[in-house]
């Protein structure tokens, strides 16, 4: 464009145009703020989905009836995530510190556990411990007979930390390759030994970078947990999905009972992502507080100067 | 570990050091005796650095030795059990100042310095309070315990509450605002002239080397070229490149 200050006044000013109906909307969608536009998207989608399940003969009444019969299966889903979780975060910080060790036999280990579990589906690992593995204790004899073959919960909860600390073993690398090399040699030359210098200084501030992605592991592992019910658990052992495909069939009530563990799980991992944002929040103010520090410090001195 | 007080606190000898094919040290030999302060200078890239980061291992040297207060280690080879055991006892014996401080940034400035006797040396926690806040007020910084760790003087503190035999500084004042290069070299002037420390500093820092020095060498491509007391070796060196070096700087 070539407009200069002086050549304007040859110019006719364009015509006004006439507000289209398109514009009107747009001004007028401007106006309302932008998360009630959101909600109101929710709701559509929501009167749309309630719409389609009416049209499938879906019935309110036995979902009551037996909404609590699945709930009851949130204990067990809750128990097995925590325990798997915490097994995964052990093995995932062994698997770490092998990766990182120069030890060959940590390096071998750790290097064939992560590339198994990580390299083979979740849903086999289940069913080597469950089905597979009480066949080598049969062959081994006696006492592994009984060792190897494992109940429904504890198959699940092996295979879920299993896997789950394969993944979380690259999780906790990242987290303890983050600290500064020179953290490791200060720790180092104050005369430190391996295991001082990892939980002392190393560990904790490795950390602040390990704990929000394991949160969103331990969300996943939730969901994940709905397929120990492949294994069949007994009535009194059921997680929230089998107990709702147990309801489910035998009434053909399946998409009421589906409905009811997927708004379930979908409850948990909500609860859970809330609070893992709040610790996130809480963990990246520490972090703010320390830098804070610096520019404080820095402002005095140069005051001072 | 008691020396005979003729044995110097720091002797290294026929120190080699290489990174590939690049010679970075070549037979070094250096000596530290009690209260002495040595300075080192040197271009950057002579290989000073590198020299005080073999002395305590945090480089391994290719060959030669190192004696901090009697323990004596070996350069070169694998690194066993029984060797890595000896390393902790010899960096034990020597307090490490880092240019860019290092402090631990999760732990309060007391903390930082409570941490070795705490940890290391398992002192009780109350003497290694005591020890510390006694610490932070000789580098000046007793207001400042709880706060988290920023400062050069700190990490000074963290060294010296190991009580070691020797301290070593690398480069301490280089990575600092210059308004804060001051309190350092004060800090330092104090553990040289008042509490006798024994100490080997690699610096650029001419100014505080003069004073505090009782000992000054020169590196030179990986060579000690020229060592002598500072007014001789700044007054009158006898070497070109030692010239040419303080003509630049100072």
């Amino acid at each position: 464009m070539t407009i200069h200050g002086g050549g304007g006044e040859h110019l006719a000013p364009p015509p006004m145009p006439q507000r289209s109906r398109r514009e009107s909307f747009e001004l007028f969608s401007a106006r309302i703020p932008f998360t009630l536009k959101v909600a109101a998207v929710w709701g559509v989608i929501l009167v749309l989905l309630g719409a389609l399940f009416a049209a499938a003969d879906f019935d309110v009444a036995w979902m009551r009836e037996n909404a609590t019969f699945i709930a009851k299966g949130i204990t067990w889903t809750i128990i097995i995530a925590v325990i798997s979780i915490a097994l995964a975060c052990t093995l995932a910080l062994l698997g770490a510190l092998g990766r990182v060790s120069n030890s060959a036999i940590a390096v071998g280990v750790t290097g064939f556990y992560t590339s198994f579990f990580r390299g083979t589906p979740l849903i086999v690992q289940l069913f080597l411990l469950y089905l597979a593995l009480p066949q080598i204790g049969i062959a081994l004899g006696d006492p592994w007979a009984d060792l190897l073959t494992l109940d429904v919960l504890t198959a699940g909860i092996l295979a879920l930390g299993l896997n789950y600390g394969a993944y979380m073993t690259e999780i906790f690398r990242a987290g303890i390759q983050s600290v500064g090399h020179g953290q490791s040699e200060a720790a180092e030359a104050l005369g430190m030994n391996y295991v001082q210098k990892m939980r002392r200084v190393v560990l904790p501030q490795a950390l602040r970078v390990i704990i929000p992605p394991t949160g969103n592991e331990f969300i996943a592992m939730m969901k994940d947990t709905a397929l120990v019910s492949f294994l069949g658990a007994s009535l009194d052992q059921m997680e929230i999905f089998r107990r709702a495909q147990l309801v489910g069939r035998a009434d053909f009530r399946n998409l009421e009972a589906l409905l009811i563990a997927a708004v379930m799980y979908w409850g948990l991992t909500t609860v859970f992502q809330y609070f893992q944002l709040r610790l996130e929040r809480r963990l990246s103010k520490g972090y703010v507080r320390g830098t804070a520090g610096v520019a404080v410090a820095g402002q005095r001195s140069n005051a001072g100067a | 570990m008691s020396t005979a007080p003729s044995t110097p606190d720091l002797v290294v000898d026929g120190l080699w050091k290489s990174f590939g094919d690049h010679v970075v040290l070549k037979g070094i030999h250096l000596e530290v005796k009690a209260g002495e302060v040595v300075v080192v200078f040197g271009r950057s890239g002579s290989g000073k650095s590198t020299l005080l980061r073999c002395i305590n291992f945090l480089e391994e040297p290719t060959a030669g030795t190192i004696e901090v207060a009697g323990i004596r280690v070996e350069g070169g080879g694998h690194r066993t059990r029984a060797k890595r055991e000896r390393i902790r006892q010899l960096r034990i014996r020597a307090g490490m100042v880092f240019q860019d401080f290092n402090l631990f940034p999760h732990r309060t400035a007391l903390d930082n310095v409570m941490e070795g006797p705490v940890t290391i040396l398992r002192r009780p926690r109350r003497d290694a309070e005591r020890t510390g806040r006694e610490l932070l007020e000789v580098v000046g910084l007793a207001d400042k315990a709880d706060q988290f760790p920023i400062q050069q003087r700190i990490a000074i503190a963290r060294a010296l509450a190991m009580n070691p035999k020797v301290m070593l500084f690398d480069e301490p004042t280089s990575a600092l605002d210059p308004e804060l290069i001051g309190e350092v070299l004060a800090v330092m002037r104090r553990l040289a002239k008042e509490l006798h420390m024994t100490m080997l500093v690699v610096t650029h820092e001419m100014g505080v080397a003069r004073e505090v020095a009782s000992t000054m060498a020169f590196v030179h491509e990986g060579e000690i070229i020229e060592q002598g007391p500072p007014e001789q070796v700044i007054g009158d060196p006898q070497r070109a490149e030692t010239r040419r070096f303080l003509d630049a700087v100072l």
